[in-house]
């Protein structure tokens, strides 16, 4: 086995572990932070097929800022707290049933796929680097990205339109 | 590393999404669901970029740039992520402060 | 644009945009305008139809392609007229006696209310249009639009005071009885087009090699069907004495002078294809002669002014059928003609005499005398009386005759069978006379001082019609008296050219010729006189008896078509709308509704507004969706 063998394992293991317990934990604090495990996992996946760009990435916009948001509202709002009602039995494991059928029927319909030997390179490549893919995003990509703009406009305001209190509160 | 084992690797982390937003009524559990199940397409669009890249390089034909594509979308995808977790967010607050409460449940107006 | 028949066109043309007119502005327009309007557009067309006839004259036909009708695979129906000496002829007809009839009515129809007023004009002109377009049609096709124009304008009129239920009823027996026509003739049209691939009538005449002779003889007595619808023969005849429900000039414009004569014309312009089925011919005979003897022998007895001259009517189109059954279509066309003048001028007559009797009365009973009050009616009516009853020199004399010779020439049982015929005609219309005018007055003493002669827009037309009626005859005179007197005969005949060749002529000798004669005009003066006499002075006021009885209750035909065709039709309808209609296709509307809101009921349960279970609910539809995607729909 391999480093990079040994590596994949690792993060993978630690990735759904700590999905699983953000699924499972009863503590809402701890389910962000178990995701913030999760994204560490995943950027570290990013690292290992040398996607640099995106590693960097992901642990800004998505362990740093959007986890960050999570907090603010749980603490903010002392959602901490708040017990959360059970779900009835029934539709527990009725859900989780659906989720393993689901990934029972897609392993079983993806494992004799026909690029299933198919290598993914890992540590080598540049197209990952930041200098590569800019260099594409802002030639080819230059449009959709000035309109990325608009939309983080308008889900700004979208975002203080509700946040705000309505006056006849 | 062979492609199966992203593959298999994502698809198990998107079941977890799913099941996670399947049996949990806490909103914000929820909303963490589905950005794990987004992280899982991006992990397995990463995988697949490279994929192709290594492929170009087993043959004459293609560009330098392939795969490219694969990444910038996770990029973009990222960039929704994070407008979707400013409103979505948002939503949240307003409903708390409407029934001091964040349970999907109370969210039955479809009904009628 | 080198001659006039390019414009054929123009003569439905008119009729139409008056229709238009009318139909659309009747509520903006003044009586007086509604009625130039109307009676301008026949004008116009009959000026149009004159110059057409002049033309034609000259021996120059034509099939005028307007567009192309309807056009796919290999069938081409052009929407096409044609101009030829019959249909020329057919023109000057209606649109001659339609426009006196037009300015009859617009006195007639005075008292109307400005709408109705409108409207009745409106479907008048309607009716000349779809008249016009029937005889002028180039194809079969064209000719069946106008053939159901003429019946959805003849329903309309019947029913044209719609608020008296019976009329109503009347406008329905007559388009019922029409539809059961209208369907042979269409199944005849489709066997046509199926054998011959075109409509077109100069087409089909001319590729009769590829009918059969099967083919011919269904074709022609399917098209005879229709005919009898329309022309009122046995056994669809008895919608038209109902049909005197209608205003009096529609009677004598549809129902006597134009409509009537559709069937007549459509043989006559197929008569090729008749010539060549004998069996049709000779059920086209006999029927039509049991039909002249029927409504005759119905006429005898009846009090209502109207009736009478609607069984007379009836029984004249069933010499026009014998005359073509026999192979006489010069003479149908001829008697079709004289009919016109002498029945729209009887009809108008009448329609007078109703216009002048306080209450809008019709028993004849009630009549008598009218000659001192209305002069000029009272002469007309005798001029066309002695023109139908068949006395020379008048009119039906020289159509009438033409036909039972020409019957005699096939079959000598005809004459003397039509000869009776024509003595009860004769008898029928004297005492319709001598009842209406002679004697003295039997009405009320209200009535009688009500009378009085009708205005000049009245009897300008019964002028006009009379003098017809009197001379219209002289353009046939049979051989016997002048050679090359038939100068109809001469210009028809290109028409019945393929006819005649296949005829096998019938000669008969100068002698029995004049035998014959003398028998039917004695037999035509004789009842005219014996009619006259008996009624003049002692009218027949009492309820008739015995066999009399039968007749005036017309063979209680009537009766059993109801028994026969109508209760039964009746009772399954009602077997249908009671049993069937409500249990079987009620039952399965109301299951279908049943069954969905039930489903409904239970499907909406899953609308739970829970947001977990929609996606529940999704999960598994994509599990399902992989399932069948991936599993099984290998191969």
């Amino acid at each position: 086995m391999s480093i990079t063998h040994l590596l994949f394992w690792i993060l993978s293991v630690t990735a759904l572990g700590s999905a699983l317990m953000v699924v499972t934990s009863k503590n809402l604090v701890y389910s962000v932070l178990y995701l913030i495990v999760t994204f560490f996992a995943i950027s570290g996946h990013y690292i290992l097929l040398n996607a640099q760009f995106l590693a960097i990435v992901n642990l800004i916009v998505y362990a740093g800022a959007i986890m960050v948001l999570f907090l603010f509202v749980i603490m903010l709002m002392n959602l901490n707290a708040d017990v959360e009602p059970a779900k009835k039995n029934w539709l527990k494991i009725a859900g989780a049933l659906a989720g393993g059928c689901l990934l029972l029927v897609m392993v079983a319909a993806l494992k004799d796929a026909d690029y299933k030997n198919q290598i993914a390179q890992t540590q080598n490549g540049e197209i990952g680097l930041i200098q590569n893919l800019g260099m594409v995003l802002f030639n080819d990509y230059v449009v959709p990205f000035e309109i990325s703009s608009i939309l983080f406009l308008s889900a700004m305001v979208g975002a203080v339109v509700l946040g705000k209190k309505e006056k006849n509160e | 590393m062979p492609i199966n084992y992203y593959l298999f690797f994502s698809l198990a982390l998107f079941c977890i999404g799913i099941v996670g937003v399947l049996t949990r009524r806490n909103s914000i559990i929820i909303f963490m669901c589905v950005e794990l199940m987004l992280n899982a397409v991006n992990v397995l669009l990463v995988a697949f970029s490279k994929m192709h890249h290594l492929a170009y390089l087993g043959k004459s034909a293609g560009a330098v740039s392939d795969g490219t594509d694969g990444q910038l979308f996770v990029f973009f995808i990222m960039v929704v992520a994070a407008a979707e977790v400013s409103v979505g967010l948002a939503i949240i607050v307003m409903l708390y402060r409407n029934t001091h409460s964040v349970d999907v449940n109370f969210l039955n107006r479809l009904k009628n | 644009m080198n001659n006039i028949l390019q414009l054929v066109w123009l003569i439905p043309l008119f009729p139409l945009l008056g229709f238009l007119i009318n139909g659309l502005a009747r509520k903006a327009m003044s009586k007086s305008l509604i009625g130039i309007v109307a009676s301008g557009m026949i004008l116009a067309s009959f000026i149009v139809s004159v110059l057409v006839f002049i033309e034609v004259r000259k021996g120059n036909t034509q099939a005028v392609v307007l567009f192309d009708f309807i056009s796919f695979d290999k069938i081409h129906i052009p929407f096409s007229f044609l101009a030829d000496q019959l249909s020329a002829l057919f023109l000057l007809i209606i649109t001659g006696v339609g426009f006196l009839i037009h300015v009859y009515s617009t006195s007639y129809m005075h008292e109307e209310s400005n709408e109705h007023f409108g409207r009745y004009f409106a479907y008048l002109n309607l009716f000349v249009f779809s008249m016009l377009l029937l005889v002028l049609g180039g194809n079969y096709l064209i000719m069946f639009i106008g053939w159901e124009g003429v019946g959805l304008c003849s329903y309309l009129l019947i029913g044209f005071w719609f608020k008296n239920n019976d009329y109503n009823n009347a406008a329905n027996k007559a388009f019922i009885m029409n539809r059961i026509g209208d369907f042979a003739f269409l199944i005849a049209l489709f066997w046509l087009l199926s054998k011959t691939g075109s409509l077109t009538f100069n087409d089909v005449f001319s590729k009769t090699d590829l009918l059969s002779k099967t083919d011919i003889t269904i074709v022609t007595l399917l098209l005879f069907v229709g005919a009898t619808g329309k022309s009122a023969q046995i056994p669809l005849y008895t919608w038209l004495p109902d049909a005197m429900a209608g205003p009096t000039p529609v009677s004598a414009l549809i129902h006597a002078a134009t409509m009537v004569t559709a069937g007549i014309y459509m043989i006559a312009r197929s008569n090729i294809l008749y010539t060549m089925a004998p069996l049709t011919q000779s059920v086209i005979a006999v029927i039509g002669l049991a039909t002249a003897i029927l409504a005759a022998s119905i006429a005898l007895k009846q009090n209502d002014i109207k009736k009478v001259l609607a069984y007379s009517t009836v029984s004249q189109l069933g010499y026009m059928f014998l005359g073509l059954g026999v192979g006489a279509y010069t003479g149908a066309v001829f008697h079709v003609m004289t009919h016109a003048f002498f029945k729209a001028c009887l009809f108008l007559g009448a329609g007078s005499v109703i216009h002048a009797m306080h209450s809008q009365q019709q028993d004849i009973r009630y009549m008598g005398g009218l000659r001192k009050y209305m002069p000029w009616t009272h002469i007309t009516f005798l001029l066309a009386c002695i023109a139908i009853a068949g006395i020379p020199p008048f009119s039906g004399f020289f159509s009438k005759d033409e036909i039972l010779l020409a019957a005699y020439a096939v079959n000598p049982i005809y004459f003397y069978v039509g000869a009776a015929g024509s003595l009860m005609t004769a008898y029928y219309m004297f005492r319709l006379y001598a009842m209406t005018f002679q004697g003295s007055f039997r009405g009320t003493n209200e009535q009688e001082h009500h009378l009085h002669e009708s205005p000049v827009a009245i009897t300008f037309p019964l002028i006009v019609l009379a003098i017809l009626s009197v001379i219209g005859g002289l353009i046939g005179i049979p051989e016997l008296f002048m050679k090359d007197g038939h100068s109809l005969a001469e210009f028809l005949a290109p028409i019945f050219a393929g006819s005649l060749k296949l005829q096998h002529a019938h000669a008969i000798d100068h002698n029995t010729e004049w035998i014959l004669l003398i028998i039917s005009v004695g037999v035509a003066v004789g009842g005219s006189i014996y009619g006259y006499l008996r009624f003049s002075k002692n009218p027949e006021l009492t309820d008739a008896k015995g066999f009399g009885k039968l007749l005036e209750n017309k063979w209680y035909v009537d009766e059993i078509y109801n028994a026969a065709i109508v209760n039964p039709i009746r009772a399954l309808s009602k077997f249908f709308s009671k049993i069937v209609e409500r249990y079987v296709v009620d039952g399965m509307v109301n299951g279908v509704g049943r069954s969905i809101q039930y489903g409904s009921r239970q499907i909406r349960l899953l609308q739970s507004g829970q947001v977990g279970n929609y996606i529940l609910l999704m999960v598994f539809g994509i599990v399902i969706f992989f399932v069948i995607e991936f599993f099984l729909k290998k191969g």
